[in-house]
């Protein structure tokens, strides 16, 4: 497999104050190589974390369990805001678990030599993003209709939940890195994520949460996971590069 | 053109231009928001549903128009300055970005008071009312962002970066908006956006929207040139001015 | 003229409160605006103004000084 240009990277560090190129020679590997090796690395560092899995799941069951005490327990009244509170609480644990994607690679200098390599930058990202979206995301996603049955979510809308959100967080995830990479070299960087990033969640929100209540309604939520599904190609084409960009900027700031 | 976009990269240069066109748009801003408010306040007729509430349009829309366009800008002047490094178009952002909170705040505020005599209450999560909270928020991230980096570079290269995935964002956010709120209320009420609006009417909101405009352009030049003395204040052309300027 | 008489026209048709508070709130906002941006300008100037007298009480060569902050600063361009 050749090896990948390795003059996609120099462009880029042409405008990083003259960051010189440096590669201990031939990369071993091409682009599938070094994608695989950081998807498994981050799998390997997160699975070691497991509370850092754990947190997102369980904030998500505790702010969804405070809402009946503050508001109402009638199930009645739940039932009708269900859909909105399950994706709003899943939307905030995916925000709380962003500030640790880039954060550990940054302080051990690891994120550096990500930088430095001659893989495309974007790629690497997205491969760090999409072990974010495994581990974060996709148990939230599964996680939410047992929580849907606590707000008396209506029948007929559990398999739409879950896949909205599964649809849904891996977008979250990709706008969310864009964020991450911009702040992840600022002390309080973690307020100034979620300000930064809430505002461009909030299509997906509507669409997540919307294509919920059409299931309830029985108006079908095709439309909506399709829009879900759109938005979820642009964060594909678009996000990596904004994140590869930012991570450039975090790190030579 | 090449030439002119070369003679941009020259702070000294535009702080020159600049001064030659400022009083130009300091008047134009005077006038026509003078004119264009009279007009509207004292002789453009009431609206038949809304009667003279209706008058807030004169500053609700001019204030909607220029927070859309000055964050557009302002991703422009981002993409402009990542790409060509042109440090003013990087000041003139940074200056941007408050007046467009500014107008963002008078668009929400004033949309606000309009809504108590017309829906009965202070606010409404309309699309567009909800849609410019939204670009509030925006402004408010550019400038935290742009504000927490302690190497200027790197800040002005977050602004950039941050302006231009937002602007990316408004149409997709307008669009969801827009699209929630009307399953939310079928009932579709437009504060504003009548088709075939009386010609009395909308000429003094023309008038408006330029004058908010040349206020926005004065504002910025004035605001860029103090920044350009700012950055470039180690340079021999700003102390010479300095030591003669009063 | 859309009102009969001037106490007609502050009346606003018994909105006042709603069109004058946007009005003066807009008004406030776009004066404050203007207000900050002189005084952000007269105060640079003022800051640079002594800047530039302590330098020369203290003999610095303006060109060497310039000079100086044109390598380290790494501004690329002065004309």
């Amino acid at each position: 497999m050749p090896s990948a240009d390795t003059r996609m990277n120099g462009s880029d560090s042409k405008r990083d104050n003259g960051d010189r190129q440096v590669t201990a020679g031939e990369p071993r590997g091409g682009l599938t190589v070094a994608v695989w090796a950081t998807l498994k690395r981050d799998l390997t560092l997160l699975m070691r974390r497991r509370s850092e899995v754990l947190n997102p799941l369980v904030f998500f069951a505790l702010v969804i369990t405070l809402f009946p005490i503050g508001i109402s327990p009638d199930p009645e009244l739940l039932a009708t805001i269900a859909p909105g509170l399950l994706w709003v609480a899943a939307l905030l644990a995916a925000l709380l678990s962003l500030d640790s994607l880039f954060r550990g690679d940054y302080e051990d200098g690891s994120l550096e030599q990500l930088l430095l390599t001659p893989q495309p930058l974007p790629m690497l990202g997205l491969a760090k993003v999409a072990v974010h979206w495994l581990l974060t995301g996709l148990p939230l996603a599964l996680m939410a209709p047992v929580l849907g049955i606590m707000l008396a979510l209506p029948a007929g809308s559990y398999l739409i939940l879950a896949f909205s959100l599964a649809l849904g967080t891996a977008s979250l995830s990709l706008i969310g890195a864009i964020g991450a990479a911009l702040t992840v070299g600022l002390s309080r960087g973690g307020v100034l994520l979620s300000l930064l990033v809430l505002p461009l969640y909030i299509p997906v929100l509507i669409f997540g949460a919307g294509a919920v209540q059409a299931a309830i309604m029985g108006d079908g939520a095709a439309a909506h996971l399709a829009i879900l599904g759109a938005l979820l190609a642009l964060s594909l084409m678009l996000a990596p590069w904004a994140i590869a960009a930012s991570l450039r900027i975090s790190i030579n700031g | 053109m090449w030439a002119f976009i070369n003679k941009l990269r020259s702070p000294k240069w535009f702080y020159a231009i600049s001064e030659r066109l400022l009083p130009w748009f300091w008047v134009a801003a005077a006038a026509l928001i003078l004119v264009g408010s009279v007009w509207g306040l004292a002789f453009a007729p009431a609206d038949y549903q809304q009667g003279n509430s209706f008058r807030i349009i004169y500053v609700h829309v001019p204030a909607a128009f220029l927070a859309q366009s000055i964050f557009v800008s302002m991703a422009v002047c981002g993409l402009v300055y990542m790409v060509w490094k042109i440090k003013v178009a990087d000041m003139v952002a940074a200056m941007m970005a408050p007046l467009g909170a500014a107008m963002t705040f008078i668009s929400l505020f004033s949309g606000a008071v309009w809504g108590v005599p017309t829906w009965g209450t202070w606010w409404m999560w309309d699309a567009r009312l909800t849609s410019m909270l939204i670009l509030f928020f925006l402004y408010l991230g550019v400038i935290a962002l742009r504000g927490a980096f302690a190497s200027r570079d790197s800040a002005s290269r977050a602004a950039s970066v941050l302006a231009m995935v937002g602007v990316i964002n408004i149409p997709i956010i307008k669009y969801s908006v827009d699209w929630w709120y009307t399953l939310h209320q079928p009932a579709t009420f437009t504060v504003t956006g009548r088709v075939g609006m009386p010609m009395e009417m909308w000429v003094p909101l023309l008038i408006m929207v330029l004058g908010f405009y040349s206020f926005f352009i004065a504002v910025t030049l004035m605001r860029t040139r103090s920044e350009i003395l700012r950055r470039e204040s180690n340079k021999r052309w700003v102390r010479d001015l300095a030591g003669g300027e009063r | 003229m859309a009102f009969e008489s001037f106490n007609e026209f502050i009346a606003m048709g018994g909105h006042a409160p709603y069109v004058w508070a946007a009005w003066a709130a807009t008004a406030a906002l776009l004066v404050a605006i203007v207000l900050h941006a002189r005084a952000e300008r007269r105060q640079l100037l003022r800051s640079l103004q002594r800047r530039v007298r302590r330098e020369q009480r203290l003999g610095v060569d303006q060109d060497e000084a310039a000079k100086v902050s044109h390598q380290s600063g790494g501004n690329r361009h002065d004309t």
